[in-house]
């Protein structure tokens, strides 16, 4: 397979610390350095970031929509798995 | 005087600025065009403080100074009135005044005039990037097709011929009070910086030789004031405008 001269690539972004790099978007870029300079310039303009991660958009392994009952479907009827179904003693305050 | 002083970086920051702004919607792709347009920004938000401070000295204000002055007034490098070009031109034109403007901004953050250090700190972030960016950009184009290299060893004839007004000296008094940078002392570190870049690239330096100048004393390329026809349109047609 030929490879296009300016790739897709995937942005994540750690808005602060503490919490999770949250994917935003994508952009085309010819490596990775230039992929995230693109992505600095195209997603953190307005200061929504302390972090960025690039990720090839090949690399993504994805669930094809066409599974989702027997990937998604089955879990629908066991609400115990919620952790709301038990009940939080008073004394525990907030969980 | 400080206000020529700051005139002079204002106007670089102020004609650059707009030099990459023609850029936005014209990119090569979309990314691009939107660095152009960030580096655009950060350079006139430069010049805006700049300006300020100069009118806070000097009188007039942020807009007269920017706005309604006359060619021969106007301070900057030959380097940053140079048209557009190709995207290799542009680069290549960002590429040589971020290696100079990046040191350049570092050297005055310990300025005794508080508000140059402060610019100065703000700056040096800036341009700090603006060489980065410039500079993976030059060793793709010319460690790349035969097309982008001849491009951007086109771009380096016509532009090293500006490079030399960068270290030109500059107001000896405020650079002995320690206001100053001396641009002079800079050129060691440019030179460094230009032939790392190139070597990535696998281009050469070119060799040294008569060098323009003038733009300092505001004798200027007869690009300017195409530059300045379209930036100053709006305030000379409709003076005091706002919005």
């Amino acid at each position: 397979m030929s490879t296009p001269a300016t790739p897709l690539w995937e942005v994540f972004i750690r808005s602060r610390n503490g919490l999770a790099h949250k994917h935003v978007g994508s952009l085309h870029a010819a490596d990775s350095t230039l992929a995230l300079q693109a992505a600095r310039d195209l997603y953190t303009r307005r200061g929504e970031g302390l972090s960025l991660w690039i990720v090839p958009s090949h690399a993504i392994i994805a669930s094809d929509p066409a599974d989702k009952d027997m990937m998604f479907e089955p879990t629908a009827s066991k609400i115990y798995r919620h952790p709301t179904f038990y009940e939080v003693p008073d004394e525990v305050g907030h969980m | 005087m400080l206000i020529d002083y700051l005139l002079r970086r204002a106007d670089d920051a102020l004609i650059l600025g707009h030099r990459l702004s023609e850029w936005t919607g014209h990119a090569p792709m979309m990314e691009e065009d939107m660095a152009l347009a960030n580096m655009a920004l950060d350079l006139i938000g430069q010049a805006r403080s700049l300006y300020a401070y100069a009118a806070e000295i000097g009188g007039g204000s942020e807009d007269s100074l920017a706005y309604l002055r006359r060619e021969g007034a106007y301070k900057n490098l030959l380097l940053v009135e140079q048209p557009n070009g190709d995207f290799a031109m542009t680069i290549l034109r960002q590429f040589f005044y971020s290696a100079f403007a990046d040191p350049f901004w570092r050297a005055s953050m310990p300025s005794t005039d508080a508000t140059l250090a402060a610019v100065a700190a703000k700056a040096e972030k800036e341009m700090a990037y603006h060489l980065r960016h410039s500079a993976e950009w030059v060793v793709r184009l010319g460690d790349s097709t035969p097309e982008a290299r001849r491009r951007i060893e086109a771009a380096i004839t016509k532009l090293w011929p500006y490079t030399g007004e960068m270290f030109e000296a500059d107001e000896a008094g405020l650079v002995e009070s320690k206001i100053a940078v001396d641009p002079a002392l800079l050129a060691a570190d440019w030179r460094d910086t230009v032939a790392q870049v190139f070597a990535r690239a696998t281009l050469s330096v070119p060799r040294d030789g008569w060098m323009q100048t003038g733009g300092r004393h505001g004798r200027h390329s007869e690009h300017l004031g195409h530059i300045l026809s379209e930036l100053q349109y709006m305030q000379r047609t409709f003076p005091g405008a706002t919005w």
